[in-house]
């Protein structure tokens, strides 16, 4: 049985329910799986959806993953981002969180099983305050499902004044040789007060079989804090995702997040950041790259509830192939949020035909006193600019590979851990080469 | 060096060169003037190879090779070089990073080593000189918001670090106040030798004043109507096109 199957995901969830009984995960996750059963896989007539057929992935037999999966250590380390030796490293295999895998080396960072975090005095109440706050906002059943099955989440916590120096990789691994799998995790994040911390979140399948992410990662972020985030997509073909990245500015605070797709089979990114006090600052940056048919949807949302907020958005296509781009971008400002500045951009260069790209800009202004734009482009590559380039005696693959390097550059630029920089930069050129020659 | 036979050449189905022929010889400048929609910029294009012009008929030899067959750029690699009537923005790539490359790949093609770092460097110092060029443009992006003059200095500046055999200033004067005509002229001069050539192709006669052009073609509705010494210049920009129309219109229709 799978997924595909009501009475399977009905089964799996009594059967979790009554494994991990903890009062405040059960009621959380019966609350979510109601609204599973309510609101079902959407189609693409929910217009959130309209453009991502993730009703498709349902009908596939994608099984829940299982508590302990094993994976191969040289699978691990191929895996590894550079640097990863001067990083935080934590490890969810199949949407579990392994431990024993992981390698907490900043020692302020406090990285515990949400289940743990939950009966543990210090944390219960944090936890319990701001997990599953994203479900005001996706109200979607695959959103739903993953808060019904939190199982093998983590709880991170920034101290008081605790400046992270070392970036926090996320490795979300797929084992998919015994069966296709739906992998789960789940996170809270929780940044205090002049706190700061960068996450770096990297996808890897191993298996000849599908692998389907439904992930979570809800983050908080405390007066005076600063939070970096970076996503890297660079998976196989048959690896899929919904990401929803949920980000609580609850104090006035700094968040800058860059999310990079490059290879993947239909990926869905949610990247939400909600202002919830006057002078927040967050900066938003996407680059996809895609080719062969690759499918890659980004929903963003920044919500000004508060006055005085600022937010900048830059999310750059490069598609090829019969690959399939969307980017949603919505800015909500709340009738109080006065003196909001809000900045959103969209751009993107179809390099082949059978590419195509949905853009949709959505700005809900209820305030008067605002500053806000939006604008999208689909183009092609400047036939002028690939001219002046040959013209000079450089031959047109390489033209063509030094524009879109310089158009990608905008968003990869913005990505502040070097070695992470650098790692996604040889990717992009070395596909761009390849690509165009 | 150029030799263009009975070039006839168009765009979307519309013939705009009508069997051009010109001799290009190593030291010689050459100027082509014309008025409006006469192809000036047409045969710039199609020399440089611009593949939205069809030529339909004719040859150009280019230092002994078919040029019709080198990609644009092979004909840049091989030694031509059109400086751009509008020189196209390029953000994100660096003009430094660019003319490197450029350089090197020209290179690479006469099977010379690539310049490292401190060669390139002199090289550009010592060029950035001849064509007084602001050092601060050449690390900025292609082009980026550059004035009119400063645009054209920077073509100028390519010019001086390819070295090219042939090359084509495509109306380089217009949009230039008086300072930048000097510049970008007495550039151009210091380039000049018996191994080059260039063809200059302009409306007006102040670039011709600064350049010395040993030969003046006048190009009228896609044929070259009239050549001589750089008096017919003179001649034109004292009697303007309308004598050109009033001669050859009639038979040139």
């Amino acid at each position: 049985m799978a997924i595909s199957e009501s009475a399977y995901i009905q089964e799996k969830f009594s059967a979790l329910q009554t494994q991990q009984a903890d009062a405040v995960l059960n009621e959380i996750r019966l609350k979510a799986f109601e609204n599973f059963q309510v609101n079902g896989i959407p189609s693409y007539k929910n217009e959130e959806w309209r453009y991502t057929p993730v009703s498709q992935l349902f009908k596939k037999p994608f099984e829940l993953s299982e508590n302990t999966v094993s994976i191969e250590q040289q699978f691990l380390q191929q895996t590894r981002l550079p640097n990863s030796n001067e990083a935080n490293e934590l490890i969810f295999v199949n949407g579990v969180y392994d431990a024993s895998l992981s390698n907490i080396r900043s020692k302020e960072l406090v990285v515990l099983p949400l289940e743990k975090a939950l009966s543990d005095s210090t944390y219960a109440e944090l936890v319990k305050a701001h997990l599953g706050k994203s479900s005001l906002y996706i109200k979607d059943g695959v959103h739903a499902l993953n808060t019904s099955f939190i199982n093998g989440g983590v709880f991170v916590y920034v101290p008081k004044n605790a400046q992270i120096d070392l970036p926090f990789y996320v490795y979300h691994l797929c084992n998919t040789q015994k069966n296709p799998v739906l992998a789960q995790p789940r996170s809270l994040v929780y940044i205090s007060e002049s706190a700061s911390l960068k996450i770096v979140e990297h996808y890897a399948t191993i298996g000849n079989t599908d692998s389907f992410i439904n992930e979570v990662m809800e983050v908080v972020v405390a007066e005076n804090a600063q939070f970096e985030y970076y996503k890297l997509q660079a998976d196989v073909a048959n690896a899929n995702q919904v990401n929803t990245t949920h980000i609580r500015q609850i104090g006035k605070s700094f968040v800058h997040t860059v999310v990079a797709t490059l290879t993947g089979g239909m990926l869905r990114n949610n990247t939400n950041i909600i202002m919830e006090k006057a002078g927040n600052e967050a900066h938003m940056y996407g680059l996809y790259l895609l080719n062969g048919s690759t499918h890659a949807d980004n929903h963003t949302l920044v919500d000004n509830r508060e006055p005085n907020c600022f937010s900048n958005e830059l999310y750059k296509g490069i598609l090829d192939g019969s690959s399939t781009g969307v980017f949603s971008g919505k800015i909500y400002v709340r009738p109080q949020a006065q003196k909001t500045n809000a900045y959103q951009s969209n751009k993107n260069i179809l390099l082949s035909d059978n590419a195509s790209v949905n853009t949709k800009p959505q700005l809900e202004i209820f305030a008067d006193d605002v500053k806000c734009s939006h604008g999208c482009t689909v183009g092609r590559l400047d036939e002028e600019a690939l001219f002046y380039l040959r013209s000079r005696g450089i031959d047109a693959a390489q033209a063509k590979a030094m524009l879109l390097l310089a158009f990608a550059n905008d968003v990869i630029d913005k990505i502040n851990i070097e070695s992470l920089r650098e790692h996604i930069e040889d990717i992009i050129v070395n596909r761009l080469a390849v690509q165009t020659s | 060096m150029l030799s263009i036979h009975n070039i006839h050449a168009a765009i979307e189905g519309k013939e705009i060169l009508k069997g051009i022929n010109l001799e290009v010889k190593a030291g010689e400048v050459h100027a082509i003037m014309g008025p409006n929609g006469s192809g000036k910029s047409t045969l710039a294009s199609v020399l440089a190879g611009r593949e939205e012009y069809e030529v339909t008929d004719g040859s150009i030899t280019f230092l002994g090779k078919n040029m019709l067959e080198l990609s644009p750029e092979d004909r840049a690699r091989e030694g031509l070089f059109l400086a751009f009537q509008y020189p196209v923005e390029i953000p994100g790539v660096s003009t430094t990073n660019f003319i490197k490359t450029a350089v090197n790949e020209k290179r690479k093609y006469h099977g010379l080593e690539p310049l490292d770092a401190v060669a390139f460097l002199k090289l550009m110092k010592e060029k950035m000189q001849l064509v007084e060029i602001d050092k601060a443009l050449l690390t900025r992006s292609v082009n980026e918001g550059f004035s009119g003059g400063e645009k054209k200095k920077n073509e100028i500046f390519q010019m001086a670090m390819l070295e090219p055999k042939l090359t084509i200033l495509d109306e380089t004067d217009s949009g230039l106040d008086i300072d930048a005509l000097r510049i970008v002229a007495s550039g151009v001069n210091k380039l000049r030798s018996s191994e080059n050539a260039i063809i200059v192709i302009t409306h007006y006669q102040r670039l011709l004043d600064y350049l010395q052009p040993d030969f003046v073609h006048v190009l009228y509705n896609g044929r070259i109507v009239k050549s001589g010494t750089k008096d017919l210049a003179l001649t034109l920009e004292d009697q303007g096109y309308d004598y050109i129309k009033e001669a050859f219109g009639a038979t040139a229709q």
